[in-house]
């Protein structure tokens, strides 16, 4: 029991989330995420996939959203209290949807802005901005330009660096192929595959495209109307009838553009203005 | 009339000088509101609680001006993170009209205060801008303005160089960029919330400090901040560099409206410029449509 709890960095168990206290967006949802494994989160539009990474990384009141039942743990801690700068530091980083990099700072002082979530922290290594160039050498180059001026699959890097500097113990990636070339995506997933292998860093991949996030992860799950329909192993899933019929068929340019909406909408709400 | 260009350029010039204020001001301004999106009305009052600060260290307890000075920017600031600790923290999540109503209370309980404490009377600022004549070619400058403006620049440049490359400055920008990237960052939020308005305040007493020492200070010095908004909304509310060229456009514009139409003409110019500005440009000279198109 005590074993199996410490195999485990991230336990969702059984939570709600309700929106604007009105709009229910998950229904008992529970899920678990190994130590350095990279667990795939997949489901269709609406499902809750991104709700769910909020919830895990505390974002939810920003857009008045509430955990209104459940748990979750990360590393054995209960995180419900904690702000989410404080689970920062204790390393759960949050790629958000839509990349989020901040756009009138430099790349550089993107990361420099993510060594805050070194601060406070114990066992702290300094900041490794290196280490970032090293898998990231396109922004190396980009270094002192305005991270706004990136192109879409760039700013994907970037958001990514950002979150490499936080030397995370779990990485909560949200769509890191939205709205980007095929090629670039490849690129990108193989990177990731690198990270959790040469990192240790536990995934949570949240993706649209099914194909290319169970080419990397261990196991998935797959959520619909905000709670896990299927869950398995990686091989079992992308070989698996259903799956393939309704998840592994899906992603073509028309949904990428709705999505761009809603990232679109989101991103006007803030908590103040 | 024959066109006296020599008086025009003394005119321009020393407007464009008392610009600086409205400049430094307006900085503090833009501080607040590119970190919080709070719309701070109350910049007035606050530059006027900044010199009443400074009165009472440098004129009632007798402190030498090189220790009350500092400890009137001081105390502002700790004023500051109180009014955004008490009054706007509360608000957080709230809809942005709140802040903004919160903000015309505090101007008229900073007012209410001042009068309490020290009376509805016009007050002399202890003297401490050099006084001896400053000429640039034929044109004479009144010290007062010109010091005045050196000073507002000194800050003005050391806020953006601390800005650009102190860490925190990193975290304001951040903050004010994308506030949920911010958190998801690790930085601590309602912290930059606070550094925002406790550099606010300081900036606004430096100024209230320099306009108090050019023109007396009262418990009515708040109307400064009308002209202060103007400037922020010429500049667009978000942009620091449009505070800075608003700020001396409209001192400008004051300045010349003032000498060839007026004093009483003064502020309808100001206004003129900002109705203008804002039918060719709805989110002034630099403010970014982003936020506006919320
Ligand atoms: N800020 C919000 N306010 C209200 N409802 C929201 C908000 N964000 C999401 N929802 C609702 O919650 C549900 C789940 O949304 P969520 O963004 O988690 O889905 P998703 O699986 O990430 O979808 P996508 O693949 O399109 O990104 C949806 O029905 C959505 O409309
Ligand atoms: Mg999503």
């Amino acid at each position: 029991m005590t074993q199996n709890a410490t195999d485990l960095v991230l336990e969702v168990n059984n939570i709600e989330v309700v929106y604007n206290k009105v709009v229910q967006a998950l229904r008992g949802l529970s899920l678990a995420v190994p130590r350095g494994e990279i667990v795939a989160l997949l489901g269709s539009n609406g499902a809750g996939k991104s709700t769910t990474l909020k919830a895990i990384s505390n974002l939810l009141p920003l857009e008045d959203g509430l955990l209104a039942s459940g748990h979750i743990r990360f590393a054995g801690q209960d995180t419900a209290r904690l702000a989410p700068q404080q689970l920062v530091r204790l390393g759960v980083s949050h790629v958000m949807e839509g990349r989020h990099v901040f756009e009138d700072l430099t790349v550089e002082e993107n990361l420099v802005a993510s060594t805050y979530a070194l601060s406070g922290r114990t066992n702290a290594a300094k900041p490794d901005f290196d280490l970032v160039y090293e898998y990231f050498p396109r922004l190396f180059e980009r270094r002192k330009g305005l991270a706004g001026y990136l192109s879409g699959g760039e700013q994907q890097m970037l958001a990514i660096g950002r979150a490499l500097i936080a030397q995370p113990t779990l990485m909560l990636l949200d769509e890191p192929s939205l709205g980007i070339s095929p090629k670039l995506t490849e690129d990108i997933f193989a990177i990731i595959a690198r990270i959790n292998a040469e990192r240790a860093t536990s995934m949570l991949l949240v993706e649209q495209n099914a194909t290319v996030a169970l080419a990397v992860a261990h196991r998935g799950y797959i959520m619909e109307g905000g709670k896990i329909v299927i869950d398995g192993t990686a091989e079992r899933l992308a070989s698996d009838a259903d799956v393939r019929e309704f998840y592994l068929g899906m992603g073509g340019g028309g949904e990428a553009r709705s999505f761009k909406q809603l990232k679109h909408y989101k991103r006007r709400k803030r908590w103040l203005s | 009339m024959d066109m006296d260009w020599g008086y025009l350029f003394e005119v321009s010039l020393t407007s464009v000088m008392g610009g600086g204020l409205y400049a430094l001001a307006g900085l503090a301004f833009v501080m607040v509101y590119k970190a919080t999106r709070v719309v701070n009305l109350a910049i007035g009052e606050m530059l006027m609680a900044g010199s009443y600060l400074f009165f009472t260290f440098a004129a009632m307890w007798a402190l030498p001006l090189w220790l009350a000075i500092p400890a009137a920017v001081l105390a502002s600031g700790v004023l500051g993170a109180v009014i955004e600790r008490t009054m706007i923290r509360p608000l957080l999540g709230e809809p942005p009209i709140s802040a903004f109503m919160v903000t015309i209370g505090l101007g008229s309980v900073l007012v209410g205060l001042v009068e309490m404490i020290w009376s509805a009377d016009q007050r002399r600022l202890p003297d401490f801008l050099p006084t001896q004549a400053i000429t640039v070619g034929d044109a004479f400058l009144a010290p007062k303005i010109f010091w005045g403006a050196v000073i507002a620049s000194v800050f003005i440049t050391a806020v953006l160089l601390v800005f650009r490359y102190w860490r925190g400055g990193v975290a304001l920008r951040a903050t004010a960029s994308d506030q949920a990237a911010a958190y998801a960052v690790g930085i601590n939020v309602p912290r930059v919330f606070s550094l925002s308005w406790v550099v606010s305040a300081m900036l606004a007493a430096v100024s209230g400090i320099i306009v108090g020492s050019i023109g007396g200070i009262s418990s009515s010095m708040g109307v400064f901040g009308l002209t202060v908004l103007v400037v922020v909304i010429v500049g667009g509310l978000d942009s620091v560099l449009g505070a800075l060229v608003a700020g001396l456009l409209v001192g400008l514009v004051e300045g010349l409206a003032g000498a060839y139409l007026g004093g009483e003409y003064k502020l309808l110019a100001t206004f003129i410029v900002l109705v203008f500005i804002l039918m060719v440009r709805p989110y002034g000279l630099f403010g970014t449509r982003e936020i506006e198109r919320l």
